[in-house]
């Protein structure tokens, strides 16, 4: 398989200079003159991109993340012809479409039937592809009504719908999207991920920014993290993308420290410390995500023998419903002893059944006969972040509920002849599985 | 490189043409005078001229009725300083296409050459109705009268390239523009003829490359003038040298327009 797109050791510089550049042809001339008078002005230099690599296959969908001012945008603008680099050499292999905005080149005295032909002119197509395509494109947008209106008549809403409805009908062997999803209601941003959708199973190179790390997973088998211009990890979309979010969560919240805690209750021969966040392998894990198995390490301290104590834990929302209160006692384990000492006990979740939202914990600690021995009550808290539950590419937050359930959806019922193509698009896994296999 | 530069321009012909096209279109749009302005302008402009330098300077037109002489060569004067502070700008006024989607720029003061051709083309009728009524009878010299509009589009074109890469470097060319336009009105010879100026200040009037253009319009249309062989030859090596000028400073600045736009 051919490469589409190959990219060599890409740098972009950026001069900012403390002086204000003259932008003045006065100015320049003045200093022109002054200049032997003058001490030259330091100047500093940026760079938005520092020797970034990479390839991309044909029909290969490849995400770009990163943080805002990374250097993903100077990439894309690279790659779209519309700046150059300062350093290193591309090569596109086919006819490419950026939608770096969408409606660019919308004029607003022309109707948006005039606008189709001007916008698709400007990303490339011919007037007669645009002919054959409007039917198609009108229908896409929702704007039928409005098609011979001016398009200063429109709703930024309905601009992007025309925006997008041309693009999508571009029909480019790469096709570069630089987050035009963050604008426009889920409707349409669902619109627009399947019409992505079908541009991927159509064959095409696809690359793809945005900050949806969800629409990334579910679109993309490779994903790219561009770190202060520079490539920091370049391999599955999964793992790119947990590796990315990893820098987001606060250190703090891997542990807590629980030893100075005000306000706790209790005898206190035996003591919390700490509570630690772990992934199954043992690994501080920074951040948790819907669906996620979960280790969570109570370290105490006793200060005496305590016989049969029982750990615990409520799980609350931030508003204050309780959703699980568990504890050593609800599963039956039984301690006659514990000596006096530091120590910890794991509680392994295998699966975190919650919706993105800050949740609320609180720890106790008893003995025989409802003997508190510690109490520590909201005194950690847990952030869910979103993640791809149902494999559909959809952030799904707490609008959609507290708990969420492993499950599918069975159309086998329903009284049409195709039922199965109905379901969205295979999931992930099994295609990545299959990039998998093909590589090997 | 060079081939490779105009080998994309051709590739987004259509371009230049929807561009030129939307510039048009809008134009007319919401102009309740619309089409007229088209001859108004130079109309107006000969008017007034012929009131105050035709009647009170006496100044003559070599044979020709003045009205006539000064309009023939207002026709052409519209069309290039028109596109010339539109173009000018256009890369400016361009921003949000330059700075999000791949195109040869100089598609841009392009499409402006192209757009002012159907101005052009109705004050030229106009003109053949102006020269119906003082009947005038043209020669075969007519048929060099598109030679000479090609000329004035290379030209236009030429020095459109040079200010409109200058004007996104330095934003205050934009107001030198008017300026240099309304100076460069004075010295090419259009409401008054090349003999005007007195015999040894001509090879400055050469330096001009709008006095070849208009003396060669007035030429293709009133034949007992003659061709000035000389001053239209200048004329035109300038205009050829401008616009290759024109067309490496450009095609050289090209790549940081996205960046200091």
């Amino acid at each position: 398989m051919n490469d589409s797109i190959t990219v060599e050791g890409l740098s972009k510089k950026y001069e900012i200079g403390t002086q204000v550049k003259e932008t003045m042809l006065r100015e320049r001339i003045v200093n022109l003159f002054a200049s032997p008078f003058r001490k030259k002005a330091p100047t500093e230099t940026i760079w938005a991109l520092r020797d970034v690599s990479f390839r991309v296959r044909e029909g290969e969908v490849l995400g770009i993340i990163g943080r805002n001012g990374a250097g993903k945008s100077s990439l894309l603008k690279i790659l779209s012809k519309i700046t150059f680099p300062t350093e290193g050499r591309f090569k596109v292999n086919g006819r490419v479409a950026s939608l770096l905005e969408v409606g660019t080149g919308f004029h607003e005295e022309l109707t948006g039937r005039e606008n189709i032909f001007l916008n698709g002119s400007i990303l490339g197509m011919k007037r007669k592809e645009v002919e054959a395509r409007l039917d198609a494109i009108i229908n896409f947008s929702g704007v039928e009504r409005f098609i011979d209106t001016p398009i200063k008549r429109y709703s930024s809403g309905m601009r992007l719908r025309l925006g997008f409805a041309v693009a999508a009908h571009l029909d480019p062997d790469i096709l570069i999207v630089d987050e035009v999803l963050a604008v426009g209601d889920a409707g349409f941003q669902k619109k627009c991920l399947s019409a992505m959708e079908g541009l991927r199973s159509g064959g095409r190179t696809v690359l793809f920014v945005s900050h949806n790390m969800a629409a990334v997973e579910n679109l993309c088998s490779r994903a790219i993290w561009i770190d202060n211009g520079r490539v920091r990890q370049d391999g599955p979309a999964r793992e790119t993308i947990a590796a990315y979010m990893e820098t987001f969560a606060d250190a703090l919240r891997s542990s807590r420290d629980l030893s100075q805690v005000e306000g706790r209750r209790g005898s206190g021969e035996i003591r919390y410390t700490g509570l630690e966040f772990l992934s199954p392998d043992g690994d501080r894990k920074t951040v948790t995500r819907s669906g996620d198995s979960l280790v969570l390490r109570f370290h105490y301290l006793a200060s005496a023998p305590v016989n049969y104590p029982s750990f615990g834990l409520r799980l609350t929302t931030e508003l204050g419903t309780l959703l699980t209160d568990t504890s050593t006692w609800h599963h039956g384990v039984s301690m006659p002893e514990i000596p006096p000492g530091a120590g910890y006990l794991d509680l392994e979740i295998d699966m975190l059944n919650l919706m993105p939202a800050r949740y609320v914990l609180s720890l106790w600690l008893t003995g025989p006969g409802g003997h508190l021995f510690d109490c520590l009550e909201h005194s950690v808290s847990l952030d869910i972040e979103p993640a791809n539950i149902y494999q559909s590419g959809k952030t799904l937050d707490s609008r959609f509920g507290v708990v969420f359930f492993p499950q599918r959806w069975n159309l086998h019922g329903l009284n049409v002849e195709n039922a199965a193509s109905f379901s969205a698009p295979p999931s992930l896994p099994e295609a990545s599985k299959n990039v998998a296999q093909e590589k090997v | 490189m060079k081939s490779e530069w105009l080998s994309e321009i051709w590739r987004f012909r259509e371009l230049l043409y929807f561009l030129a096209w939307r510039d048009v279109k809008v134009r007319y749009k919401q102009a309740a005078l619309g089409v007229a302005w088209a001859i108004l302008q130079p109309l107006l402009t000969m008017i007034i001229f012929t009131v105050f330098f035709g009647r009170l300077a006496g100044v003559s037109g070599n044979g020709i009725p003045y009205p006539l002489a000064a309009f023939c060569a207002l026709v052409p004067w519209t069309y290039f300083a028109a596109t010339l502070s539109q173009a000018g700008n256009s890369l400016l006024a361009n921003t949000n296409l330059i700075t999000k989607v791949y195109f040869p720029r100089v598609l841009l003061p392009a499409s402006v050459a192209l757009g002012g051709l159907l101005d052009f083309l109705i004050s030229a009728s106009f003109l053949g109705g102006m020269m119906v009524y003082y009947r005038v009878r043209p020669s075969w010299a007519l048929l060099l009268y598109p030679l000479f509009v090609l000329a004035t589009m290379i030209l236009v074109v030429g020095v459109s390239m040079l200010l409109a890469a200058l004007n996104v470097r330095f934003r205050d060319v934009k107001y030198a523009i008017p300026f240099l336009i309304q100076i460069w009105f004075f010295v090419t010879p259009i409401i008054y003829p090349a003999s005007f100026i007195p015999k040894r200040l001509q090879p400055i009037l050469a330096f001009n490359p709008m006095s070849g253009i208009v003396e060669g319009f007035r030429a293709s249309l009133f034949p007992g003038q003659g061709f000035n062989m000389p001053l239209i030859a200048t004329s035109l090596g300038i205009t050829a040298a401008l616009f290759v000028t024109g067309a490496i400073v450009f095609r050289n600045t090209e790549r940081t327009f996205a960046d200091i736009i």
